[in-house]
């Protein structure tokens, strides 16, 4: 489509979505516009569905697809594991994106990619047609790598609480149960994996709720690394200050298998441990339609793109982005990256379907903060820019950094970063 | 009526597009992806949520000298100080100028 073509088509879009907001946006830019399927509602794929409108003046129309009916954030569920939040606090609507933004939305499952035929088939039978296809379908546990996790069962008692929902509050409910006295391990995977000082924080919610309902309990984190993997001094300093004789951190402790039925934990080299509570975190890879799909060409495991575009290296006219690609060095799997992902990609799709150039310099940045009690937060901070000789995204020198000690203030920003987030992936 | 202002936004970018292919000054739509980037806690095109602050419409020249003295250490901060020093001066400017222009 020529420029000029698309801007009457946008031109049409706008007086149309004047009227469009109270009829229902549904149709907005007719059935001429060029087609975007986005799959997976996640912080990846709402902000691509949201900026695709927004950044196409409302001409290009957006399919997402997204088989749970809302939105759960990772960020900020610890603390619903921790007891200080609920499910309430980190469950959010996708209304905005299809009234405000006149996304069509389809709760459903995608089974498959045709990229010949440029379709997607979903789950309950149907199939969409794309120009260009965004897959934000997160990440996929490699239960094969821990057997016993397999057994009929074992899922739903030894539970993973790494993709926000029913597990979190199941999670929490375990921790409730737990009498005073028992152990709650959490088992690491190796990097990379997604959020990584999710799991520290995680440590820490649970700790702060032991020492207040449970003192006798203790926490034993067993990380695969050979060290904490994010902002270690400082976890390791509100293990040490906060939560002493509750906390005991144990590095190169790689799982190899899980036993259910007993809630015990085998290594690679060391001996096996039992808890009352065991929350295993498993390997993880793209999620499954990307890998189904042929795009996780990374060891199998991550998918590759180029990232002027975050279009895949192995399908033309198919886009990935969030948690399931290929990282860039010191690049982490987040919710805030996969948010700057999406509007990267979203930039980049409104651009090659009306026959421009991508922008060839993209910069974004990451800010993750971690909560190591209700209120006091540490935060790591990333500056990321295109390299235009070595095709990848590369920190900035000199940018980026950690807090110098876990305060309240951060704590503060911290909600006011996630309020912000949502409403920049949502509304 | 939002969804015009986008369309009037989205015709000057057009235009100034085609301008800037003549200058240095960067692309307008490149340094509308740079300041999406500061969406996240400043909110979509810097209309912030309760308890960070909006750069919606905000002044251009207190925007660029906060920045820079962000990037200088010459004003305390508990992010900032961090993030302002991945961008050059000229970034910082032309994302403030983004911010400037959008409506409060």
């Amino acid at each position: 489509m020529k420029r000029r073509q698309f801007i009457q088509t946008a031109s049409a879009g706008s007086a149309l979505g004047a009227f469009g907001l109270m009829s229902g946006c549904a149709s907005i830019g007719g059935s001429s516009g060029p087609k975007v399927v986005v799959v997976g509602g996640g912080y990846g794929g709402a902000t691509a569905a949201k900026y695709v409108r927004m950044w196409s003046d409302y001409g290009i129309q957006v399919t997402l697809i997204e088989p749970n009916a809302n939105f759960w954030s990772c960020p900020i569920s610890n603390l619903v594991i921790g007891g200080s939040k609920t499910m309430a606090d980190v469950t959010m609507s996708y209304d905005n994106l299809v009234k405000r933004h006149g996304v069509n939305l389809i709760k459903d499952y995608v089974t498959q990619v045709d990229p010949d035929k440029r379709v997607v088939k979903l789950a309950s039978g149907g199939e969409v047609a794309y120009d260009r296809l965004i897959l934000s379908p997160g990440v996929d546990f490699m239960m094969d790598s821990l057997p016993g996790m397999n057994k009929a069962g074992a899922q739903d008692k030894v539970l993973h609480a790494w993709k926000a929902g029913a597990q979190t509050l199941a999670l929490r409910k375990q921790l409730e149960a737990m009498p005073d006295g028992g152990v709650y391990a959490l088992s690491i995977p190796l990097a990379p994996y997604r959020c990584p000082p999710g799991p520290y924080e995680r440590a820490c919610q649970v700790a702060e709720y032991f020492s207040k309902a449970k003192p006798k309990s203790k926490v034993l984190i067993l990380d695969a690394n050979d060290d904490v993997t994010s902002k270690g001094p400082l976890f390791k300093k509100a293990w040490a200050d906060r939560y002493k004789g509750i906390v005991e951190y144990r590095g190169k402790h790689s799982a190899v298998d899980v036993d259910a039925a007993t809630n015990t934990l085998k290594f690679e080299f060391n001996d096996d441990v039992k808890a009352a509570v065991l929350n295993v975190i498993p390997p993880m890879r793209a999620g499954d339609i990307a890998v189904k799909s042929g795009l996780a060409t990374a060891n199998k495991r991550w998918c590759e793109v180029d990232f002027l575009t975050f279009e895949s290296k192995a399908a033309k006219n198919v886009h990935v982005l969030g948690d399931s690609i290929q990282i860039a060095p010191a690049m982490p799997k987040s919710g805030h990256m996969a948010n700057q992902h999406g509007k990267t990609c979203a930039a980049a799709v409104v651009a090659l379907l009306t026959g421009k150039e991508p922008n060839n310099l993209p910069i974004y940045n990451n800010t993750c903060y971690s909560f190591v009690s209700s209120e006091d937060v540490v935060h790591v901070a990333s500056v990321h820019a295109y390299d235009a000789d070595k095709k990848t995204m590369l920190t900035v020198p000199g940018s980026g950094g950690v807090s110098s000690a876990a305060n309240e203030l951060e704590g503060r920003y911290a909600m006011a970063w996630a309020r912000n987030i949502w409403a920049d992936t949502l509304a | 009526m939002k969804n015009w202002s986008y369309l009037i936004a989205a015709v000057f970018c057009v235009a100034a597009s085609a301008q800037a292919q003549t200058n240095n000054t960067p692309d307008p739509l490149q340094v509308r992806s740079w300041a999406a980037g500061c969406a996240n806690c400043h909110g979509t095109n810097g209309r912030a949520e309760t308890g960070n602050e909006s750069l919606a419409g905000a002044n251009k020249d207190e925007m660029v000298k906060k920045m820079l003295d962000f990037k200088a250490g010459r004003r305390p901060a508990t992010i900032m100080h961090q993030l302002s020093k991945g961008y050059s001066d000229a970034q910082i400017v032309a994302i403030a100028g983004y911010f400037a222009a959008q409506k409060k």
